[in-house]
């Protein structure tokens, strides 16, 4: 079974895809079988956490087989703490995809469905290889099936926003293909262990390992996104379905940091550590810039999906820190950061479903039709601002705390963007749930369904226990990421001595 | 002496001639109004026994007719592919000839006289005959280009590649009496003897030059590709996907043998120049096509860069890339013209990217087809365009071409850009009034599709036997 159920968490999502491809043009029955697949994929992979050892560093639950001799290919999977949580995060949110999608997508059902479970699959297995040439298979068929959930099921300016977040990333990832051709011209290997001990060993010079970071420094880059590589994401999660901008925001976003943290830090310590200063006051200007931005959108969907820019700028704070406590925040804040962003995008396409705009101008005094749904979107609301005893508390203090250990000035600063995500949501679920009910329109809009209701609890589950128990979480991350550091600890050391 | 395994080293052009020459007796016996279906059966008979007269031949390997025809991996890795493209062109033709009312069962006879040209080509090693095999493969290929004769664009197409094939071919030839003068064989592999004992004068490398202008035009590399667009615009669509694709690998075929078997030299910078030139105006050109036979046309000038690249890298992983990029592409280039001749209905009315609108409603697996075969030819994970790809990358990093390379890599992802296009205008937007009608499709051609996309994973998945294939090929030219 443990060798054998990363396979399954990765495939069952993509052989539920395969089989749809011969049902008949039935809506209701894609719509079903979807939710059955996805829930079977959560169930699955909840055998992770459940026999997890916890207290080991190394990689869990490894498969390994060769799958083409030459170029010499492993079919490797295997996942640590970090990685781990981000599987769970991915079954977590798509069977609520699943649920969000129900009524929004009405054309094109089956197809849907369809990309949505090809989706899955390659995102599980962007997180599971431990072999780059496996890792960059899944990351490149992600691209697919999200460019055509936007560009199909999206909104007007659908196709712009499809095209340009297609030739964003894959530009990005032509240039960490190189890198680890490159690195498998020289060391012969695509395995992720293999070429870290060929990397610790020297046997790779200072100059060419920094193209090679940079090369995968790219590619993360414009997916995670940082600053100025982040103008498709407005545009995308803008343009993209609900259930797009849910995947989107909550897992697509992570597989950037995710790689930061695990090749151009696991890879590369010293280039990382050299080149920290600039990526950090990259971070931090997204931070910043985010929020502003996020402050002024007249657009709620918009300014969901600036607020992203400005909370992974805290996840990428996190990783450069270089701290035990940064980067167990930053595997934290992606957690957290995939659920809460996850629900408020999911509510803001509740929202409209109902009134088809997102128009902050256009709501108003909600919270008297609507009291349920304001309820959840207040927790939600106070989770992304990072309120004590939510999940986005744990996650920016840890990175807070890391940054002033590395260094004050860091700290002070990305601890503004606290400040500014408070004001702006506030002042967004101000306007749009507070005062009297000035448009005729709002005042009959029904409060959200039973269907809604079911795919809004699990996140705010999520948000309390993960604000409450964050070591239930913490414990199978910090040894992971005590891993990742070691190279780095054993420098320093050297430096001292 | 010529003894009896002789005939079995070029049983797979027998077979070929064989069923070519009773294709062309029974058309003349048939009435004239009666279908030529029965005949492009007889030819697609023909191409299936080329196949299993490749698979025996494998057996035999060796020189014959006194050194001028050699049978290893390398000539039945093309010869095998060859006739598989024969056969996909053959299943794709049946329907695309009824709507464009051709009635000429010597269509199918051709087919099968330019595979047995460009099987021999890649067999042959002596330069005379491979001549002589270019030249049954372009002769065909003349005609077939002239095949909607109703249409101005397809005599004009019919002309302009044969007066500028003729041209190119003469200067084939005419590198092969310098090399003859120069090293006093036309045999490849006495010619590799000759070249490495003595020095290079300066009309070998002349005659390297000549021999790459000639078979450059017929991979259509620039800067000798402005024929390509306009021949491919008329041309009938599954005939381009014939020519874009089998001539193409026979002739890369020579190629390889020219450069390595006979290890001349001095052609690592035309080929370095010429490849970076292919690649760049072949994907700059396509991003501005309207019409979808030009676009391809375009894009397979910038495959063929994408090819040389191989070339250069010049060391037996090298040449085994090219190998595997060359089946690679063939697969999916014909496919995509199979899709583009099926959709382009009578009189190739609907042939520009306006009319691939809202194709993915109106006809899903069609559509979905066309995607796989595009995302291929972009070079996506899971098909073998990706594979192909990354073996020539891979290669020619490992000869440190690292400008090369990046050049690749840049074009490849400018290429990404137009393929999308046809893609997002398949998906994302709704058909022009009126639609195009598109009409279901036939059971041989919906074989011949289901065969290359089928071909096209396998590639992408399991691209390990293939390339072994290639690399033993390989391993024989460079000795």
């Amino acid at each position: 079974m443990s060798a054998a159920i990363l396979t399954l968490v990765t495939f069952v999502p993509l052989a539920g895809a395969l089989l749809m491809m011969f049902f008949p043009r039935r809506d209701e029955l894609a719509r079903w079988f979807a939710l059955v697949v996805t829930l079977l994929g959560f169930v699955l992979s909840l055998h992770l956490p459940l026999h997890f050892t916890r207290a080991a560093s190394g990689f869990q639950f490894e498969i390994n087989i060769q799958w083409i001799s030459s170029p010499n290919i492993h079919y490797h999977l295997g996942v640590d703490g970090i990685s781990m949580w981000l599987v769970v995060l991915t079954t977590f949110l798509s069977p609520l995809c699943v649920l969000i999608s129900w009524k929004s997508v009405h054309e094109r059902v089956k197809e849907f469905f369809i990309l949505l479970l090809i989706l899955e699959t390659a995102l599980i297995g962007v997180f599971v290889s431990l072999d780059l040439f496996l890792f960059y298979f899944f990351w490149e068929a992600s691209l697919i099936p999200m460019a055509l959930i936007i560009g199909m099921y999206g909104h007007e300016r659908r196709v712009y926003a499809a095209v340009k977040f297609f030739l964003f990333t894959m530009i990005g990832s032509v240039f960490m293909l190189a890198a680890i051709i490159w690195l498998y011209a020289r060391t012969g290997s695509f395995e992720y262990t293999a070429i870290q001990r060929a990397m610790q060993s020297g046997q790779i010079g200072w100059e060419a390992a920094l193209w090679c970071f940079l090369g995968f420094f790219l590619a993360f880059a414009v997916k995670v996104p940082i600053f100025p590589l982040h103008t498709w994401l407005p545009d995308a999660h803008f343009e993209a379905p609900t259930a797009g901008s849910v995947l989107l925001a909550g897992v697509l976003l992570k597989m950037g940091t995710y790689g930061l943290l695990r090749f151009n830090l696991g890879l590369f310590p010293e280039q990382a550590r050299e080149h920290a200063p600039w990526i950090i006051t990259l971070a931090i200007i997204g931070i910043i810039y985010g929020a502003l931005v996020a402050m002024v959108q007249p657009n709620l969907k918009k300014l969901v999906a600036y607020s992203s820019v400005s909370h992974l700028g805290f996840v990428v704070l996190g990783i450069f820190s270089f701290t035990q406590a940064g980067v167990d925040g930053a595997v934290y804040q992606m957690l957290a950061h995939g659920v809460s962003t996850g629900a408020l995008f999911m509510l803001v396409g509740i929202l409209y479903e109902r009134r088809h705009t997102f128009e902050i101008s256009e709501f108003g005094g909600l919270a008297t039709p609507m009291p349920v749904y304001a309820t959840f979107f207040m927790i939600i609301m106070l989770s992304s601002v990072g309120l004590p005893l939510l999940n986005g508390f744990v996650g920016e203090f840890l990175v807070l705390s890391g940054a002033f250990q590395a260094k004050a000035v860091y700290g002070i600063l990305a601890a503004t963007g606290v400040i500014w995500s408070a004001c702006y949501l506030l002042w967004t679920y101000q306007r749009v749930f507070f005062g009297k009910v000035n448009r005729d329109a709002n005042a009959v809009l029904p409060d959200i369904s039973a269907r809604e209701r079911i795919a809004l609890w699990p996140t705010a589950l999520a948000a309390v226990a993960m604000g409450v128990a964050p070591l239930l979480w913490l414990n199978a991350i910090e040894p992971a990421v005590r891993a990742v550091l070691s190279p780095l600890a054993q420098m320093a050391e050297g430096l001292v001595r | 002496m010529i003894q009896a395994v002789d005939y079995i080293r070029v049983l797979p052009e027998i077979v070929l001639t064989l069923f070519g020459v009773a294709i062309m007796m029974v058309e003349g016996a048939l009435p004239p109004r009666a279908s030529r279906k029965p005949l492009g059966w007889l030819a697609f008979v023909g191409t299936l026994a080329a196949l299993a007269a490749t698979v025996y031949q494998a057996g035999y390997p060796g020189m014959a007719f006194f050194g001028m025809v050699r049978v290893d991996s390398f000539s039945i890795f093309f010869h095998f592919l060859i006739a598989f493209i024969a056969a996909l062109v053959v299943l794709s033709s049946f329907e695309y000839l009824d709507a464009q009312q051709i009635r000429g069962g010597e269509y199918y006879g051709l087919i099968l006289f330019g595979a047995v040209g460009m099987v021999l080509m890649s067999s042959a090693v002596e330069l005379v005959l491979i001549f002589i095999a270019l030249e049954i493969s372009s002769i065909s290929t003349y005609v077939l280009a002239g095949f909607r004769r109703r249409a101005p664009s397809s005599i004009e197409s019919s002309i302009k590649y044969f007066l500028l094939g003729s041209f190119a071919t003469a200067f084939f030839l005419y590198g092969v009496a310098l090399i003859f003068g120069a090293t006093g064989s036309t045999r490849i592999y006495m010619i590799a003897e000759t070249i490495q004992g003595g020095k290079h004068s300066a009309m070998v490398f002349t005659a390297v030059a000549l021999m790459f202008v000639g078979i450059g035009f017929k991979i259509a590399a620039a800067p000798f590709h402005v024929w390509t667009p306009d021949v491919y615009e008329g041309a009938p669509a599954p005939v381009v996907g014939l020519m874009s694709t089998a001539p193409k690998a026979a002739a890369f075929a020579v190629l390889l043998r020219i450069f390595f078997a006979a290890a001349t030299p001095g052609w690592f910078w035309p080929v370095w120049i010429s490849a970076a030139l292919s690649m760049t105006l072949g994907n700059i050109s396509a991003l501005v096509q309207d019409n979808v036979k030009r676009l391809l046309a375009y894009s397979s000038i910038a495959h063929a860069g994408y090819l040389l690249v191989a070339f250069a890298a010049a060391r037996d992983i090298g040449i085994s890339a090219a190998m595997f990029y060359t089946a690679a592409y063939a697969l999916m280039n014909v496919g995509a013209f199979a899709v583009v001749s099926h959709f382009a209905s009578a009189g190739e009315r609907y042939v520009t990217l306006e009319d691939y609108a809202g194709l993915g409603r109106r006809s899903p697996v069609l559509a979905a087809t066309l995607t796989i075969f595009l995302l291929s030819l972009i070079g996506i994970p899971i098909t073998g365009g990706f594979f192909a790809k990354f073996y020539v990358f891979s290669a020619a990093l490992k000869s440190n071409l690292v400008w090369l390379v990046i050049i690749a890599v840049v074009n490849s992802a400018i290429a990404a850009y137009y393929y999308l296009r046809i893609i997002v205008l398949m998906y994302m937007r709704d058909a022009r009034e009126p639609a195009p009608t598109v009409q279901n499709v036939s059971a041989p051609l919906g074989v011949a599709l289901a065969l290359t996309v089928a071909a096209t994973i396998y590639l992408g998945v399991l691209p390990g036997r293939v390339l072994d294939y290639a690399s033993r090929g390989a391993a024989l030219l460079v000795r």
